[in-house]
């Protein structure tokens, strides 16, 4: 993974100094409330409900054994001995005290590891797929790529103050797995019938209260032009998005307010001053970063493991767990392995200081000392040999890390919602907390199949409720928690938004609302059809008629 | 009729960091009030700074306290700098507002007057601004940074210039910074995490 050189430590440094004398003349009362605000904020810290919320930035989701131990120790040092792992590959600490927060990143600067925007409306981290050079459907690795923009964005002077946050992500895949047309800025990678490798670029999606999938403005730009055409994005933005209404200020509503078409003429207008200028990527840069994500020093190993073959068949428990987290690697020999943060009686995403301890060992151990965050709050280790798999399925088993759900109903992408977050309207740990324990039997799970079920506890959409298959939004009625629910969004390459099927639910109605859909969905499923295939064949008729049939006429549901 | 104020009162009305020095600076900056027209604000005499509405309406009559370099043109962080390119030769003294901190169109403004519109001359930050956006707006182009009046203290400001180096060396091409820093600099291989 990416290594600090001298500049980008002293870069790191000088950031924690500044927080440092920030958090001082704040602490002096030299520096009010709202002036503050947007610096810790963009330092990674929040005011929340019982304390302040500190989100720690890994950027596309790479994080060393060494980091790991650190996260885990500030986890025991400064929080309550565990972190939460997000859709958007950060790790947030919920108990910090304001004043350690300095502390607390000089620590990571030691690792090289910081909370730079995390929050506030800049360019927040770039996210890329977690199975970044070992996937078999890569077109070209990404990191070298996001970790050139992250350093362009990262202190960058002219979009600190963006009317709102800003996220980019990269796909590099056939399959999507970033959930590219959420992002506001997103970037596949492909290559032109020339075989130059380039991006395909969209802008203008995001998630919140008006979801919009982003749309194309460029088929392909060259990868050298990458900054300068994403800064010309962003100064359009910066220049032009709406800054009167906070709902009103992504770069999708101006986007959409211009129209695709007409955006992309002003992006090409203001690129047309830059392009081919200093901040075009040079070969030595690209080769300069792109050496620091060669591959690890694979064994040469046989495609086929005689041993591991048996191992399968004789043990059950293994051989579902290798179906459910084991994925195929390119070099023969290897698997990447999903260790799942959904086990029932944990909130989604939420990791002790002694599992990000194991996780650290057994990276060491197994995967050259690396680890990668997924957007579905699992962790994955991405070079494994199949000849280690069972033994990395005993430990992981024994600390709680094997539960073989991934994919399944149990899986469930959660924020986590009212029981910490200001924002929220609604708790949502407890409803996933519900729906684990209701369908707890791993059997029913595997017959079930694929879903995806994502929960979010307020409009600003964290748990990315739109794109579940089942989405469920807490929404804030005359001060009672409701549910709202949706179905037949996806991620991926075919990503849609979810439609919401009728009025708002209680909590303690969800578990059976939840239940019901999955009845409709046995009754009515083809073979080998999952979940949102039904709903995709079928409509979303059929699930609302169940869910509604039996409800008490007197027993009026909020209309949210 | 009152047509101007001075940006707040004393103790330390009259001090900007210009250059990355504190010094005593008595431009005004005019505002237009309710119902005020630009065509019939009287602009004081001395160094002041004018909307760029005034400027528009009446260039003629101003044009040689502009080319002196008493009269400069402010701008709205909503307003567009290609309103000035024609007159960049002759300003010697473009104010940038920033009617909010968070409120950031200003720092795109600065960095295309300088780098764009090849503007030379004083860019000067106005409106809120604070000493923890200093390394930025400098980055930007702006070489004169005057906070509210009543912000800070005289030993607050001039404590306050250090923050302008908040970061040395940074990443991005910027004004202060024509080359990204892979171009300004040999980079290293990185090192390995240290415990």
């Amino acid at each position: 993974m990416y290594q600090y050189d001298e500049h980008d430590q002293r870069l790191l440094d000088q950031r924690v100094a500044q927080f440092r004398d920030q958090m001082r003349r704040h602490l002096a009362g030299e520096l009010s409330a709202d002036e503050f605000r947007p610096l810790r904020l963009q330092n990674g810290l929040y005011i929340q409900r019982h304390a302040p919320m500190f989100r720690i930035s890994v950027p596309y989701g790479h994080l060393a054994s060494r980091q790991l131990r650190k996260l885990a120790h500030l986890a025991r040092g400064y929080d309550r001995g565990y972190a939460h792992f997000t859709t958007r590959t950060n790790v947030q600490f919920n108990w910090p005290k304001l004043e350690d927060v300095p502390e607390m990143l000089a620590e990571l600067a030691s690792v090289q590891m910081h909370a730079n925007q995390t929050s506030g409306n800049c360019i927040r981290n770039i996210t890329a797929d977690p199975f970044a050079g070992v996937a078999a459907d890569e077109v070209a690795d990404p990191r070298p790529f996001a970790e050139i923009l992250r350093q362009w964005a990262t202190y960058n002077p002219e979009f600190a103050f963006l009317p709102r946050k800003f996220k980019i992500a990269f796909n590099s895949a056939a399959e999507d797995r970033v959930v590219l047309r959420v992002y506001d800025i997103g970037l596949d990678l492909v290559r032109n019938d020339a075989g130059e490798l380039g991006f395909r670029v969209l802008v203008g999606g995001g998630l919140g209260r008006t979801p919009i999938l982003g749309e194309e403005i460029k088929p392909f730009l060259p990868w050298q032009h990458l900054i300068s055409y994403c800064e010309a994005i962003l100064r359009v933005y910066n220049r032009w998005g709406r800054r009167d209404n906070l709902w009103k200020a992504r770069i999708k509503i101006l986007v959409k307010a211009l129209g695709p078409e007409a955006f992309a003429r002003e992006v090409e207008e203001e690129w047309a001053n830059s392009k081919d200028g200093p901040n075009t990527i040079t070969e030595a840069e690209l080769a300069r970063v792109s050496a620091h994500f060669a591959p690890p020093a694979y064994e040469p190993l046989p495609a086929q493991d005689a041993a591991f073959d048996a191992l399968l068949a004789d043990n059950k428990a293994f051989a579902t767990w290798v179906k459910r987290n084991v994925r195929a690697h390119r070099q023969p020999g290897y698997a990447a392995v999903i260790l799942s943060l959904k086990k029932t009686g944990t909130a989604p995403g939420d990791v002790t200081a002694e599992q990000m301890d194991l996780i650290a060992d057994l990276a060491d151990r197994f995967s050259f000392g690396e680890a990668r965050m997924l957007h579905e709050q699992n962790v994955a280790l991405a070079d494994v040999r199949r000849a280690d798999l069972f033994e990395l399925w005993q430990a992981t088993r024994a600390a709680g890390l094997a539960t073989p759900n991934i994919g399944l109903l149990t899986d469930i992408i959660c924020c986590p919602g009212g029981d910490f977050c200001s924002l929220a309207n609604a708790r949502s740990i407890p409803i996933a907390d519900a729906i684990q324990r209701r369908f707890d039997d791993l059997d029913y799970q595997h017959d079930i199949g694929e879903i995806d079920l994502n929960i979010s506890g307020c409009m600003n959409s964290c748990g990315h409720h739109h794109v579940g298959h089942i989405g469920i939004l807490g929404v804030d009625k005359n001060d009672q928690e409701w549910y709202q629910v949706s179905i037949g969004g996806t991620q991926g390459n075919g990503t849609t938004l979810g439609k919401v099927i009728g009025p708002s639910f209680a909590l303690d109605e969800v578990v059976g609302v939840i239940e019901k859909l999955l009845e409709t969905y046995v009754e009515l499923r083809h073979e080998d059809e999952r979940f949102i295939d039904t709903v995709q064949r079928v409509g979303t008729e059929p699930f609302k008629e169940r869910v509604y049939a039996d409800r008490q006429p007197q027993r009026k549901a909020a209309h949210v | 009729m009152p047509t101007a104020s001075r940006k707040g009162k004393p103790p330390m009305s009259d001090k900007i960091i210009k250059n990355g020095r504190v010094v005593t600076d008595d431009r005004l900056t005019v505002s237009l009030a309710e119902g005020e027209a630009a065509t019939d604000i009287a602009v004081p005499a001395g160094p002041v700074l004018v909307p760029l509405a005034v400027w528009q309406a009446r260039r003629d009559e101003l044009l040689a306290r502009a080319r002196s370099g008493e009269l400069g043109v402010w701008l709205a962080a909503g307003e567009d700098v290609a309103a000035l390119a024609d007159d960049l030769a002759l300003l010697q003294v473009i104010g940038l507002h920033f009617p909010k901190f968070t409120d950031g169109r200003s720092y795109s403004a600065a960095t295309l007057l300088r780098t764009r519109y090849g503007y030379q001359g004083e860019l000067r930050a106005i409106g809120q601004v604070l000493r923890d956006q200093f390394n930025y707006m400098t980055r930007c182009g702006f070489d004169a940074l005057q906070p509210q009046a009543e912000r800070y203290t005289d030993e607050q400001l001039e404590a306050a210039i250090a923050s302008i180096d908040d970061f040395t060396q940074p990443y991005q091409r910027s004004v202060q910074d024509p080359l990204p820093l892979f171009r300004r600099v040999e980079r290293g291989s990185g090192r390995e995490v240290q415990q």
